[in-house]
């Protein structure tokens, strides 16, 4: 057991320092058919070590949230009209796109579940791995590079790593993949990783190995992790803290144990119900009826109050405040307090 | 659930796979599916499941008469599929249809919905067109559009949306047999739940026969009535869903089991039990070919399985079992 090790385990995530603090981030997008919301007002803090996962269906803005913290929002539709990013203090929106790019990679990471979309197939991992490695020092020698490509792929414990060096992605397997993904976002031990899932599920074996990988490096680097997932399976795996979003906002966020057992928005619980793993045989699934709603035509008051099945007067007359659940479980929702979809 | 619908015989289904400076020439074969064997019930929800490769595609794609086998049958009714000419294959491709995974991909972008839908009636009997029209509407009705959504093209669908108007097309010649291959996987969740209660609605109503084909457990534990896991073109274990889920016997099926994720933060897990992944198909292990990945591989397990009955209607292809 190393130093980083003894450090990160045992003692819980809440005593320590903060890294990433998102205040009240908005990005929207302009667009010829109007102006989409698709992050509008984000504010959460992420302490090292800690792993928050973002929960929410396609086009709830998770994936444009986790592209906006490394600045890779699409241009030039894309404006951050609000709100902060500070990491270690730092704030990225105020960098330039040259600053950015220092940053990116060596203190922020972002990396995808299947790693087909991550590595290029006409060039070696060797190339690519030493590419990550060379674009943030200056110019480090040849072997030294080399170096660090093999002791990054030996941390992810892919066997032979010399002989890899030379392979192309389509001579590993997915799994190997997916670990050359991680070296490669890991080869600066950045302060927050950001992990993103697409929808398409990969095979359960691929994924619990995934998973796994994600879990090790952390515990061997103490780095913060924001994993994004529209399944909760997924989410009670890895997640110390977990937001549920919806429209470009929170609508839950809180302690993963706590937002599992105490849903505390409707969508939340909309959400939980409709996972068949939840549901007995003969039981329906409940399903959450109609979809998220235009990010670029928004209704006033609560964004889910034309799918919620408790939605009230009140619901469409302002946007909905924060509610206190807990001391650290909130939930943005009129109905909260007297919370009429527990008893199901 | 009465006698079998579909009967499969001793299955293969071998690909060439091209090499050479050219890739012209055949330098191998994969086995794709290799002597696999089981029914369907009239009436029951059969599904197949394992990992990408494990050949449960190809099986049901040469049910669908997609793929010719390189061996084995496949009977409908009693009818080797294979074989049938004339009307008696018009028949068939009225009474077995499919849906596939990816609704971008499986419905032409050029073609209205209401079209898409009457295309099967029309390529295979003579309908008129204020039968076609009123058909059209009434399945999708039935899958939860109004009428007039026939005019929209597929692009101004949604995902679950374009799933169910897949689904639509695939009953309107009112199959006996539906073919799901990956029905929901490309959807989010709360969108899947929508399409799995439609499934199980319409067989109800109309005792429709599925073949679902999948990787997700969770899926498959609330759907199927029986399940096959196949395991690198070959079945190695078959039994009812609840059995499976509650009592699975193959190392391989008890590995998928303990893969699938935590219900809640208190059930994470350690670790991935399966080590590594599945073997080339091209040069499957001998013996049993989960061998090489299984916690209990013995001496024996350099010997071919064969399936043993260990229950009624359960059954497994391992040595741990066999006598």
């Amino acid at each position: 057991m190393n130093d980083a090790q003894l450090q990160y385990e045992g003692d819980g995530p809440a005593h320590r320092e903060v890294v990433l603090q998102v205040e009240d981030l908005r990005m929207h997008l302009h667009t010829r058919w109007g102006v989409t919301k698709a992050v509008d007002g984000v504010t959460f803090d992420l302490r090292a070590g800690e792993t928050l996962g973002i929960v929410g269906e396609s086009g709830s803005g998770k994936s444009m949230l986790a592209l906006s913290l490394v600045r890779l929002t699409p241009e030039p539709a894309s404006r951050f009209v609000g709100g902060r990013v500070l990491l270690d203090g730092e704030d990225l929106i105020a960098l330039s796109d040259k600053e950015m790019r220092r940053i990116r990679g060596k203190k922020i990471s972002r990396i995808l579940q299947d790693p087909h979309q991550s590595l290029n197939p006409v060039f070696t991992v060797g190339n690519q791995l030493k590419e990550a490695i060379r674009i943030h020092e200056g110019a480090p020698t040849k072997d030294e590079t080399k170096r660090r490509a093999i002791d990054a792929l030996r941390d992810v414990q892919v066997p032979e790593p010399e002989r890899r060096l030379k392979n192309y992605p389509h001579e590993m397997s997915g799994g190997m993949k997916q670990r050359v993904v991680g070296a490669m976002a890991m080869v600066y031990t950045p302060s927050v990783l950001i992990a993103d899932e697409p929808t398409t599920a990969l095979d359960v074996t691929i994924q619990a190995q995934y998973l796994t990988l994600l879990r090790d490096l952390q515990r061997r680097t103490g780095v913060a992790m924001i994993v994004i997932s529209h399944d909760f399976g997924v989410i009670a795996e890895t997640c110390d803290q977990v937001a549920v979003m919806y429209a470009g906002r929170f609508v839950e966020h809180g302690p993963v144990a706590e937002v599992f057992d105490n849903p505390s928005h409707p969508y939340t619980r909309g959400l939980l119900d409709s996972h068949p793993r939840y549901v007995g045989r003969g039981e329906r699934l409940r399903s959450i009826p109609g979809a998220p709603p235009e990010l670029s035509d928004l209704p006033a008051g609560c964004r889910f109050r034309a799918r919620c099945e408790h939605a009230v007067a009140a619901c469409g007359e302002s946007d909905p405040t924060p509610v206190r659940v807990s001391n650290q479980h909130t939930a943005w929702c009129f109905r909260t307090e007297e919370a009429p979809w527990a008893d199901r | 659930m009465g006698r079998p619908l579909i009967e499969v015989d001793n299955l293969s289904k071998r690909f060439a796979v091209m090499g050479g400076p050219l890739g012209v020439r055949t330098v191998g074969h994969v086995r794709a599916v290799d002597g696999v064997s089981f029914a369907i019930n009239e009436g029951e929800t059969y599904a197949l499941v394992g990992e990408s490769g494990c050949g449960k595609t190809t099986t049901a794609r040469t049910i669908l008469r997609l793929f010719t086998p390189d061996g084995g049958q496949v009977r409908v009714e009693g009818r080797d599929v294979h074989a049938l000419t004339g009307v008696e294959l018009k028949e068939f491709r009225l009474a077995v249809q499919a849906v596939f995974q990816d609704p971008w991909a499986s419905l032409n972008p050029r073609m209205r919905a209401g079209t898409l839908i009457a295309e099967a009636l029309k390529a295979n009997r003579r309908v008129s067109k204020a039968e076609t029209k009123a058909r059209v509407a009434a399945l999708l009705e039935r899958v939860g559009f109004p009428a007039w959504k026939a005019d929209l093209y597929p692009h101004e669908f949604s995902g679950g949306q374009r799933q169910r108007i897949a689904l639509a097309s695939a009953l309107i010649t009112d199959p006996k047999l539906i073919v799901l291959d990956e029905p929901v996987s490309a959807l989010d969740l709360s969108v899947q739940a929508q399409v799995i209660n439609l499934l199980k609605d319409i067989q109800a109503e109309l005792q429709t026969t599925f073949l679902i084909i999948s990787h997700d457990l969770d899926t498959v534990r609330y759907v199927a009535d029986r399940v096959g896991v196949m395991y690198l073109g070959q079945l190695v274990e078959e039994t009812r869903a609840e059995e499976l889920f509650e009592h699975a016997k193959h190392p391989y099926t008890r590995a998928l089991l303990a893969s699938r994720l935590a219900l809640h933060p208190s059930e994470r897990g350690e670790g991935a039990p399966v080590i590594g992944e599945a073997p080339s198909p091209m040069e499957p292990p001998s013996g049993c070919r989960f061998r090489t990945r299984c916690p209990h591989a013995m001496e024996i397990c350099e010997q071919v399985p064969t399936m043993v009955q260990l229950d009624v209607g359960h059954t497994v292809a391992c040595h741990l079992y066999s006598q």
